[in-house]
């Protein structure tokens, strides 16, 4: 039995556990809450929260059709974001010699690839399966990197679709759409709802309360959700540098990509030598930037400065074990 | 991959299926007897060279391991455009088992120092009496071989490989997903 180099990150695990737990806590908790509102309403005013109810319903059916939506397509979403083109092998043959290696290493099933003729360098993969995903590179990335960086960073998108993290963030932000859904209703069904109702003036008085209510939970769980689908998202791409590193073997050319993209992305706006006023200043670089298209679209992967800290520690795990295997 | 592997994003990296090598003689047999491929002698080991002292440290013991003994193998040890690592072991043309031989032991050396992960595929080179080059690669991740049949510039010819899966079909287990037969351009030796 061969031994093997791969020390198992448990920090990771752990935090991103962690995380999940959190989410589904927040869930949870929200459910209940709306439910102790209905359930306190209805006791007092004899089932009249039948239309807040309604509205939850209504906030839940819509949420679940846009999460669902978003998810079955992704792909196509993401690809004409970004103005991308699929490319055939005889198009772009070392793209998909890469790319062809990476799914051998991997033992995956090979993506389809596309390259989108933005200058920003970046790369994202999306698809809800890996049967229809898609890896995605920017000309600026192609540009950009070298063919060792390249590979890198298409270990790591790689890892994303293995990893299913298409599947797994629409999951958790399902939730976030559904409160930031139930706001706006409740918002709007404050300003117009008020109308419908004025038959029943004791029903009218209570309706404000409920919708205040709702409206606060709603506002409430969107802000945590929110804030820890940003910390899985994070979680999620440290874990794709790190198998994406484990899998080349070359954390370093990884971490020297990541190093590149985000330098680069921080660049962009001193790369302007336009003659001329500031106005003037200000107008071309808009219309560069729009020029530039959409800089985040669906699973875009802009990785923060610090992104690289996984290759990295990755790197680290590899030159350790390596030390103990020897 | 698991359920929970892709809940919290781990990825295990696939070890090796080193044994089914050895089905390479006969299937060199047959593919002489029934399409007039003979083998060239040539042999090769792809894998991905990890960063680091420990895996400089492995290659150049497999090297050692090779260039001993009494049947002296040369081996060639070159980079592709890729930046895979190829080590070609070339033996008399009618030494096949002798060949493999060698390529497991490369094989299993760098699988031993815990490197499996790392390497791609084997690949064993024929050529006919018209000249046409064909390899049989094997797939170590899925424990398969496939035949690649590079024609000039980046083109292959499939017809000939389909030919080869039909009379192959009994000595190795060929990869049925025709996806997965991906060209290794840039192969020495082959």
């Amino acid at each position: 039995m061969a031994r093997t180099r791969y020390a198992s990150d448990r920090g990771l695990i752990a935090r991103m556990g962690a995380t999940m737990f959190l989410l589904g806590l927040v869930f949870t908790g929200f459910i209940i809450a709306l439910y102790f509102v209905f359930f306190w309403y209805g006791h007092r005013h004899g089932g009249g929260g039948g239309s807040s109810a309604g509205l939850v319903v209504l906030a839940a059916v819509i949420g679940a059709g846009v999460a669902f939506g978003g998810y079955y397509w992704s792909d196509k979403i993401a690809l004409s974001t970004a103005r991308a083109q699929l490319v055939t092998p005889q198009q772009a043959p070392h793209l998909h010699g890469i790319i062809d290696r990476i799914c051998a290493l991997a033992d995956m099933p090979k993506p389809r690839v596309a390259i989108s003729p933005v200058n920003l360098p970046n790369a994202f993969a999306t698809g809800r399966s890996s049967k229809v995903a898609v890896v995605c590179v920017t000309d600026g990335l192609l540009k950009k990197l070298n063919d060792e960086e390249l590979e890198g960073v298409l270990a790591h998108e790689m890892s994303h679709v293995a990893h299913k993290d298409v599947a797994v963030m629409t999951i958790a932000s399902f939730l976030g759409i559904i409160a930031a859904l139930l706001v706006r209703f409740a918002f709007y069904g404050e300003l117009f709802g008020g109308g419908g109702r004025s038959n029943n003036n004791n029903n009218n008085q209570n309706a404000l309360p409920i919708m205040l209510i709702v409206m606060v939970v709603g506002i409430v769980v969107y802000a945590v959700s929110f804030l820890l689908i940003r910390l899985l998202s994070r979680y999620r791409e440290l874990s794709a540098d790190r198998s994406g590193a484990l899998l080349t073997g070359q954390p370093s050319a990884l971490a020297s990509a990541l190093v590149k993209v985000t330098g680069d992305i921080a660049k962009i706006p001193t790369r302007d030598h336009a003659p001329g006023g500031a106005a003037e200043r200000v107008l071309l670089r808009a219309g560069a930037l729009s020029q530039e298209g959409p800089d985040e679209p669906v699973h875009a992967v802009l990785h923060p400065p610090a992104a690289g800290e996984a290759a990295g520690a990755a790197g680290q795990d590899l030159q350790a074990a390596q030390q103990v295997t020897r | 991959m698991g359920f929970l592997d892709a809940l919290l994003g781990r990825t295990k990296p696939v070890p090796p299926n080193l044994d089914a090598l050895f089905a390479l003689p006969s299937a060199a047999i047959t593919l002489q007897v029934a399409a007039d491929f003979k083998p060239t002698g040539t042999g090769s080991v792809c894998f991905r060279a990890a960063e680091g002292r420990a895996f400089s440290d492995i290659e150049s013991e497999v090297r050692d391991l090779l260039n001993m003994g009494d049947n002296k193998t040369p081996v060639e040890v070159s980079r592709d455009s890729y930046g895979f690592t190829w080590l070609v072991c070339q033996h008399s043309a009618d030494d096949v088992e002798g060949l493999v031989t060698d390529l497991h032991a490369v094989n299993s050396s760098l699988e031993n120092a815990g490197f499996g992960p790392q390497l791609l595929c084997t690949i064993l080179s024929f050529r006919d009496g018209k000249g046409r080059r064909l390899g049989l690669v094997y797939l170590y991740k899925r424990g398969t071989f496939y035949p690649l049949a590079p024609q000039s510039g980046e083109n292959r010819d499939n017809a000939l490989e389909l030919q080869v899966r039909g009379v192959l079909g009994d000595d190795l287990k060929i990869e049925p997903d025709l996806e997965r037969w991906f060209p290794v351009w840039g192969a020495p030796g082959l």
